[in-house]
């Protein structure tokens, strides 16, 4: 791979030891992807905190060796100074404020927040969401970016047209030390363009179809770029939000286009660039019903759980929540958990939205997920969410049955212990 | 032929992660998922509708198309390491930076770019050989019974 005269001074250790193995991670990546050189990035959304219990054993040794360890894939533990580019905290294992809520000891909470004090006096910003596109980090259309988190990713490349591959927890602890990542994949236009054109045959209005189309989309294209032409209503960000990550759950979707939606292409014919579609699919009235009837995992309609806001839930989601819960009392048997970024919680809490779905008996969570904290509460059997995304992933982490519907299928079901959704 | 014979296949290809590993293959024609689809702990596949659900890759040749999923797959298979369950060697036919990063924290010999489609030239039990350094396959069939 071809390096700067910078990065080789980076590489040999000229300026430090850290940036040295940061560089050895970026170069052994960089040659493994066959990517020709590295490319400058000031936009950075990685997995630095220590908030899990299999990183105990290494956090006694410190926070520079799990930043060592797990962030640079280093044997040899180093300083970590300040980090180069803008760099951010995706999201973490433990609600920093309901940690006991979800069984987490004061021990690992404890352990959590002064990994952020540690990764705070290092420039990390502490967003703690996966939705970092909700509260601040909106890169522009062209930035090059080294992100985490999938259904960020999908977002970042589609719906923004900034430019980033899947990066995971060792490369961004990397490209945050250095403002370096493989100028490989979306970071280059010619591997933007569709691959599939998938034609709508059936309207695909609420939140719920937008989570059903991304993964039937993700099952057939895989890693591949779709191009989706029919749209029968406009999306807007909680859609594509809910889109994106179900495509990236099902398959390994990282780009889409919506010609006349997202901005890299007017029309089918730009979608497509030089290139054809390989292969033309239709979503109907049918494959709607089979992806309806396949991220169902559950046979028991009694519910214990009910999981909203995967990925974390915009204002907007709140406010129709608190609007669907005002005035009543979820079932005795039920947990509500409601996810949303801790900046958001803010303005949901001045709007009295959080005092609505408390007072109904559930609970608004921040900094985390059930399925990233491996955390719900106790006993429990039966999920039910709204996100194709937690279907998809939380049964087979925690070993429950579960539900996939609407919002509305999930507050009906919080409110009397049944699901009873059909599709 | 004795019933001891056995088919030996060299197949060609581009080294990912360098090194050399042997060991018995384990063959999906399904991606994998990293966080949500393995087991850190235990070196074992537990997505729910996957092929190879329930089974161990703990010191096998892994035998796959490549990664999907969530970005923490180079994570959870970095942990495979830590946790002594990683697969002793990777082959797979799709590029993605998932795939790649994971096998590089791995740190296990890995190979893509082959002149033969591995997901049809190796079968789960095959002895596999993997040279990662000189780019090449070889796997050991025996025809006892076949």
């Amino acid at each position: 791979m071809q390096l700067t005269d910078y990065e080789k001074s980076l590489r040999d250790g000229m300026n430090g030891r850290a940036k040295a193995q940061a560089m050895d991670l970026l170069i052994r990546y960089g040659e493994a992807v066959g990517a020709e050189r590295l490319i400058e990035t000031n936009n950075v959304a990685g997995a630095f905190n220590a908030s899990s219990p299999s990183t105990r054993h290494i956090v006694e040794k410190g926070f520079d060796a799990v930043y060592s360890e797990l962030n640079l894939d280093s044997d040899e533990v180093v300083d970590v100074p300040h980090v180069e580019a803008n760099t951010c905290q995706l999201i973490t294992g433990i609600d920093n404020d309901n940690w006991e809520l979800q069984g987490a000891s004061r021990e690992m909470v404890e352990q959590q927040r002064a990994s952020e004090r540690y990764l705070g006096e290092r420039g990390v910003n502490m967003f703690a969401t996966c939705t970092p596109y909700q509260v601040g980090n909106v890169p522009v259309q062209g930035e090059h970016c080294a992100w985490m988190e999938s259904s960020a990713v999908i977002y970042c490349n589609s719906v923004l047209g900034a430019r980033t591959n899947v990066e995971g927890k060792e490369s961004t602890g990397a490209a945050a030390l250095t403002g370096r990542i493989p100028y490989w994949g979306y970071h280059l236009t010619e591997n933007r363009f569709g691959t599939h054109l998938i034609t709508l045959e059936t309207a695909v209005e609420d939140m719920m179809d937008w989570g059903l189309l991304g993964y039937f989309i993700g099952e057939q294209v895989e890693e591949d770029r779709p191009v989706i032409e029919g749209l029968s209503h406009q999306p807007d960000l909680i859609k594509l939000k809910h889109f994106g990550a179900a495509a990236a759950s099902s398959g390994g979707v990282e780009m889409y286009h919506i010609p006349g939606v997202t901005p890299e292409a007017r029309t089918v014919e730009e979608a497509f660039g030089p290139g054809r579609p390989v292969q033309h699919l239709h979503y109907g009235a049918a494959e709607r019903r089979a992806t309806f009837e396949s991220l169902q995992s559950a046979t028991d309609r009694k519910v214990d759980f009910i999981m909203l806001g995967c990925p974390h839930n915009s204002i907007e989601q709140m406010a129709l929540i608190a609007q669907l819960l005002r005035g009543k009392k979820i079932h005795p048997d039920v947990a509500l958990w409601v996810h949303t970024p801790r900046a958001i919680k803010q303005v949901a809490e001045r709007s009295g939205y959080c005092d609505v779905i408390t007072q109904a008996g559930g609970a608004v969570m921040s900094d985390t997920c059930p399925a990233i904290s491996r955390r719900m509460p106790e006993g429990v059997r039966v999920i039910a969410t709204d996100s194709a995304k937690q279907a998809h992933y939380l049964p087979a982490i925690a070993n429950v049955q579960g539900w996939f519907g609407s919002v509305q299928h999930c507050i009906d079901a919080a409110l009397t212990g049944q699901w009873n959704a059909e599709v | 032929m004795t019933a001891n014979a056995t088919e030996v296949i060299v197949i060609k290809g581009r080294c990912v992660v360098a090194g050399y590993a042997a060991g018995e293959a384990l063959v999906t024609q399904e991606t994998i998922s990293g966080w949500g689809g393995i087991n850190e702990r235990e070196g074992t596949v537990i997505e729910r509708r996957h092929e190879l659900r329930g089974q161990s890759f703990a010191n096998k040749v892994l035998v796959f198309p490549g990664a999907k999923g969530s970005s923490g797959w180079s994570a959870f298979f970095h942990m495979t390491r830590l946790n002594g369950v990683a697969p002793c060697a990777m082959l797979f036919t799709r590029m993605t930076t998932k795939m790649a990063l994971g096998a590089v924290v791995t740190r296990v010999p890995a190979m893509t770019d082959f002149d033969q489609d591995p997901l049809t030239v190796i079968t789960t039990g095959d002895w596999v050989e993997v040279d990662a350094n000189a780019g090449e396959v070889r796997v050991s069939r025996n025809l006892a019974g076949v």
